[in-house]
């Protein structure tokens, strides 16, 4: 028999001499015999796993992936204005560096002792979204903005429990969130629309028909999933707490420089999603969620993830982190818990701290102004389109605005395949999700579009919407 | 005997907040043109009065050399599995995470890619998500995969999601109200049930160490919705009467989900098909390998039967023959789990692991993690006051629960001092068990194939060196850790203590004032 020398580096003990010393330590020649003895036959799969062979070198892999990956085109190969929940922002290097260390990349659920750099680095993101926030409470990452969101209404729930078990949320929500929600929320309360008015702002006198002795919360996003803000916040917050139910807001992270947190504006819960805060889009794959609020007991204890706490020692000078309230938890009281809990997204934790950090006040600041006046050239010049209504709702954005193209008699599919042909990802189409806008599209903006890319758009959409009138 | 030789970085680095000072920037993000600022003014005169900000984010203000010397001094105070010999943390699956995979996943062609793009622009990574899903049903024998669940815990949550939504299907979702499950079951499997709003039943083992056959048949009936079960549950133990156990809750009605958040042990060996599941799910990070992240991003794989399948969560990517899309209109669906697809750098990392180690050598990675698992037992017995509960002189799959009962009853000295000495070996703190201890003073490590029998070794020599410790000088232990990047030990009442929580150095500079 020939010797075997295609050993798989991710197995040393694969080595027929290291295998058979081991298998001599336990009596065994083959390690069948282990299994055997304990998986009955009618158990045991007798053929072989319907595979692909093995890609054995790291050369040939290589070329295989990227045989495939090269058959996709990205955001840096195009003018992108696609957003909806997940944006390409700049991300600094510092972040990718962090996030690609070793330590914290391969690092799972140590502790306090084996892996305080990693709990302290836990900590100071909780410390500086909570600045962000203006919140003194801030939860371990969720899976992505949305599982926030549904936590934060089974809070709600909880603490409405029994009679308020209602949650009224606006009809122009995150339609994803909100099929999320609609299946977290189903045992325990209803989600209820309300209508927006003509300016897509919600409605406050369906709000007010409404709340009830029966709402749990009122849930609002600002800016709006459609990019507008709503500009009186505070009556939909003094709203819901009149009639003794809670408001919970879900801001938008890049905006925080500039706009106030929904902290000071009446919410009692803010939660969000993390991935602008240096994560790459990943299609999709960089969201994670936060979840924020006063340091109230009441609120605390209805928090259903990890909390990372700060603990004295010994020494005065120094601190130390742990997992703290775990009975909230499924891992410390599995169905008594306030809702189930796993593996989240800690890495982007980490790294959203880095991002934070990086940007400072300042940057901040700088990150919200320069989206925001991109974001207003954007609607002005493509408010010069023939054929685009843009951004009909009217009154402040950010980062996002719908252009219907009705009036231009063309469907949004339509448009974006002329826009693709020419480079540029154009808005997401919203016909399905909101027919009553008409073939509408939402387009975003970040610090990453520049003028020249508005100006392209402007230019494209002229071409493809009004070309006779060019 | 082993001495510790390992001491971990102790930078002693203040919190964050305190870094930097006034005026430092760490970046700085683009400005709008001045093109933009003449046509469109200032971004003040954009923001409505009620909303602006009236006072700036305390963050830090802090230069970038300084800030990257912060966080790399964290991070040489985390032990990841790049660094150590992993094997203590056991049902976590620590294997190698191939370095290569960070490539492709650091590669634009997949960072740079935006959820909401044109299906013809993601022709590529659609094509990994569809291929993987037709591996895994080839791995499980199950008919339809969903590659949405950002995690194990939320794979769980969609099978019980997908449970509910069948039986509303058929009318009986009031009626089935009730989930069973086990005691050694991941607490997401209650905790996903409970969050349904199913009423749970817990089964406990009998004296084998495998859930007691005779209470399931007592707790089922016209109420039971399903069964969420795990085999081999974290004991290693494998239940040899699963199939009776499935048949069981089918014979009234109800679905059975094998929870494979670790299927290490059975590549090639044993599928869900076989034993007759209705669902399962990997968790693609463990089994499949990804890095763990600090605790995620993660992915899970739910695995259903045909009849299943238009149940099954939303986004689906389909393939016509020519071209993948993404299908989103599926009207019985239970929905998002979250939005988008899901962690796609997960599912394109365990795309590549399958292809790299191809039908022959997954099998061969369950071989050796079994092997490597039954050698370290035999090694692990050696120690005096170790012991592994339950069928005695069973072999154990690809990991095992042992118990220090015995060396806590002589010396004192518990698991959780000897969690805390692994440290000043230069180990990660190893796992416990998940809550509740059942077993008591537990110890569940799990040897993956990647480790080589001088790491074997080498761990085994060290827990036998602990062990030899707690009995000639105990308090070395129970001091324990001593080599650790922190010097001291934390109060911990701070952390069960709803009012001493601090998630924040705001509320921790707050706590300090009161």
């Amino acid at each position: 028999m020939p010797e075997k020398t295609r050993v798989c580096p991710y197995m040393p003990n694969s080595v027929p001499a290291v295998k058979a010393a081991m298998l001599n330590e336990l009596g065994l020649s083959s390690v069948d015999e282990i299994y055997k003895s304990i998986i009955p036959d009618h158990l045991l799969f007798k053929g072989r796993l319907a595979l692909p062979e093995a890609i054995e070198s790291e050369a040939e892999l290589c070329g295989h992936m990227s045989g495939l990956l090269r058959r996709n085109t990205s955001c840096d190969e195009a003018i992108s204005f696609l957003g909806a929940g997940c944006y390409h922002h700049h991300v600094p290097a510092l972040c990718d560096e962090i996030a690609g260390r070793a330590e914290f990349l391969t690092a799972y659920c140590g502790d306090t002792y084996s892996d305080h750099g990693k709990m302290q680095a836990i900590f100071e993101y909780a410390s500086q979204m909570g600045e962000l926030l203006d919140a003194d409470v801030v939860s371990y990452t969720t899976y992505d903005g949305g599982q926030a969101v549904c936590s934060s209404l089974r809070m709600a729930l909880r603490l409405g429990a029994p009679d308020r078990t209602e949650l009224l949320v606006p009809e122009t929500m995150d339609p994803q969130i909100l099929s999320q929600a609609r299946t977290y929320c189903a045992s325990a309360g209803a989600i209820v629309t309300v209508k927006a008015a003509a300016n897509g702002r919600m409605d406050l006198g369906d709000l007010r028909a409404k709340l009830s002795g029966k709402t749990a919360a009122v849930f609002l996003e600002n800016p709006s999933y459609l990019g507008f803000l709503e500009e009186a916040p505070q009556t939909i917050s003094q709203c819901a707490h009149e009639a003794g139910a809670l408001c919970i807001v879900k801001p938008e992270v890049a905006s925080l420089g500039v706009l106030e947190s929904p902290m000071n504006y009446g919410a009692d819960i803010v939660c969000g999603e993390i991935q602008p805060l240096g994560m790459h889009v990943q299609l999709g794959g960089g969201c994670g969620g936060f979840i924020a609020c006063a340091q109230d007991k009441k609120l605390i204890e209805q928090l259903p993830t990890y909390l990372y706490g700060l603990c004295p020692t010994g020494d005065p000078h120094s601190f130390g982190c742990g997992r703290a309230l775990n009975w909230r938890c499924s891992h410390g009281s599995r169905e008594n818990a306030n809702e189930y809990f796993g593996t989240e997204s800690g890495l982007w934790a980490i790294t959203a701290g880095v991002y934070l950090a990086s940007l400072g006040p300042q940057g901040m600041k700088e990150l919200g102004e320069t989206i925001m006046q991109r974001t207003a050239y954007a609607i002005q010049l493509l408010s010069a389109v023939p054929g685009a209504r843009v951004h009909p709702f009217g009154g402040a954005v950010f980062q996002e605005f719908i252009v219907c193209y009705d009036d231009a008699g063309m469907s949004v599919a339509q448009v974006n395949k002329a826009l693709l042909a020419r480079g540029i990802f154009g808005g997401l189409d919203l016909s399905g999700d909101f027919p009553q806008y008409g073939q509408s599209a939402l387009f975003a903006v970040t610090e990453t579009t520049t003028a020249a890319h508005i100006e392209a758009l402007a230019a494209a959409l002229n071409d493809i919407l009004g070309g006779e009138c060019a | 005997m082993t001495q510790p030789n390992f001491h971990e970085a102790r930078w002693n680095e203040p919190i964050l907040m305190e870094l930097g000072s006034p005026g430092e920037r760490g970046i700085l993000p683009p400005l709008a043109e001045r093109r933009v600022r003449e046509r469109v003014g200032t971004a003040d005169a954009l923001v409505p009065e009620g909303l602006k900000r009236k006072r700036a984010p305390a963050l830090p203000e802090i230069s970038q050399m300084q800030l990257l010397r912060h966080y790399l001094r964290l991070s040489q105070e985390t032990i990841g599995a790049d660094l150590n010999v992993d094997i203590g943390l056991g049902t976590c699956t620590m294997k190698y995470n191939p370095k290569v995979h960070e490539r492709f996943v650091r590669d634009p062609k997949f960072a740079e890619l935006h959820p909401c793009q044109d299906e013809d622009t993601l022709q590529g990574i659609l094509q990994i998500i569809y291929d993987t899903g037709e591996y895994l049903k080839a791995i499980s024998g199950m008919d339809a995969f969903c590659l949405t669940p950002a995690g194990g815990s939320q794979a769980i949550y969609a099978n019980v999601a997908v449970i509910k939504a069948y039986h509303q299907s058929r009318g009986e979702g009031d009626v089935r109200d009730e989930i069973v499950t086990t005691i050694l079951s991941h607490p997401a499997n209650p905790g996903a049930a409970a969050t349904l709003g199913y009423k749970v039943i817990t089964l406990y083992p009998g004296p084998d160490g495998t859930p007691d056959l005779e209470a399931l048949r007592a707790a089922i009936g016209p109420h039971t919705a399903g069964l969420l079960i795990t085999n081999p549950e974290d004991t290693g133990i494998y239940n040899e009467r699963i199939t009776e156990f499935v048949s069981l809750v089918h014979s009234v009605g109800g679905l059975c989900a094998y929870d494979q958040a670790n299927a290490n042990g059975v590549f090639g060996i044993a599928r869900a098909r076989e034993a007759g599941f209705d669902l399962c799910h990997f968790n693609l990070h463990k089994s499949f390998s990804s890095p763990h992240g600090c605790q995620g991003p993660a992915a899970g794989a739910q695995g259903v039967r045909a009849f299943l399948e238009p149940f099954l969560p939303v986004p689906r990517v389909t393939f016509d023959g020519k071209k993948y899309h993404l299908k989103t209109d599926e009207p019985l669906s239970v929905g998002y789990l979250r939005k988008f697809m899901g962690v796609p750098a997960v599912v394109l990392r365990a795309y590549a692991y399958i292809r790299s180690l191809g039908p022959d050598g997954l099998k061969e990675a369950a071989e050796l993690s079994i092997l490597n698992n039954n050698y370290l037992i035999e090694k692990l017995l050696r120690i005096p006051g170790l012991d592994m509960p339950w069928a005695p002189g069973k072999r154990r799959m690809e990991q095992a629960r042992f118990s220090w009962k015995g060396l806590a009853d002589d010396t004192g000295v518990t698991t959780d001092d000897i969690d805390r000495r692994v440290v000043d070996y230069g180990y990660q703190s190893y796992f416990a068990s998940h809550h509740p201890r059942i077993i008591p003073e537990p110890f569940t490590p799990e040897p993956v194939e990647t480790y080589s029998k001088a790491d074997i070794d080498a761990y085994a020599e060290t827990l036998a060196a602990i062990a030899d410790e707690a009995r000639t000088q105990p308090e070395i232990v129970k001091t324990a850790p001593h080599n650790a990047a922190l010097a001291h030990r934390i109060d911990e009442s701070a952390l069960t203590d709803p009012d001493r929580l601090v998630t924040t150095w705001r509320a921790w500079k707050k706590l300090g004032k009161r």
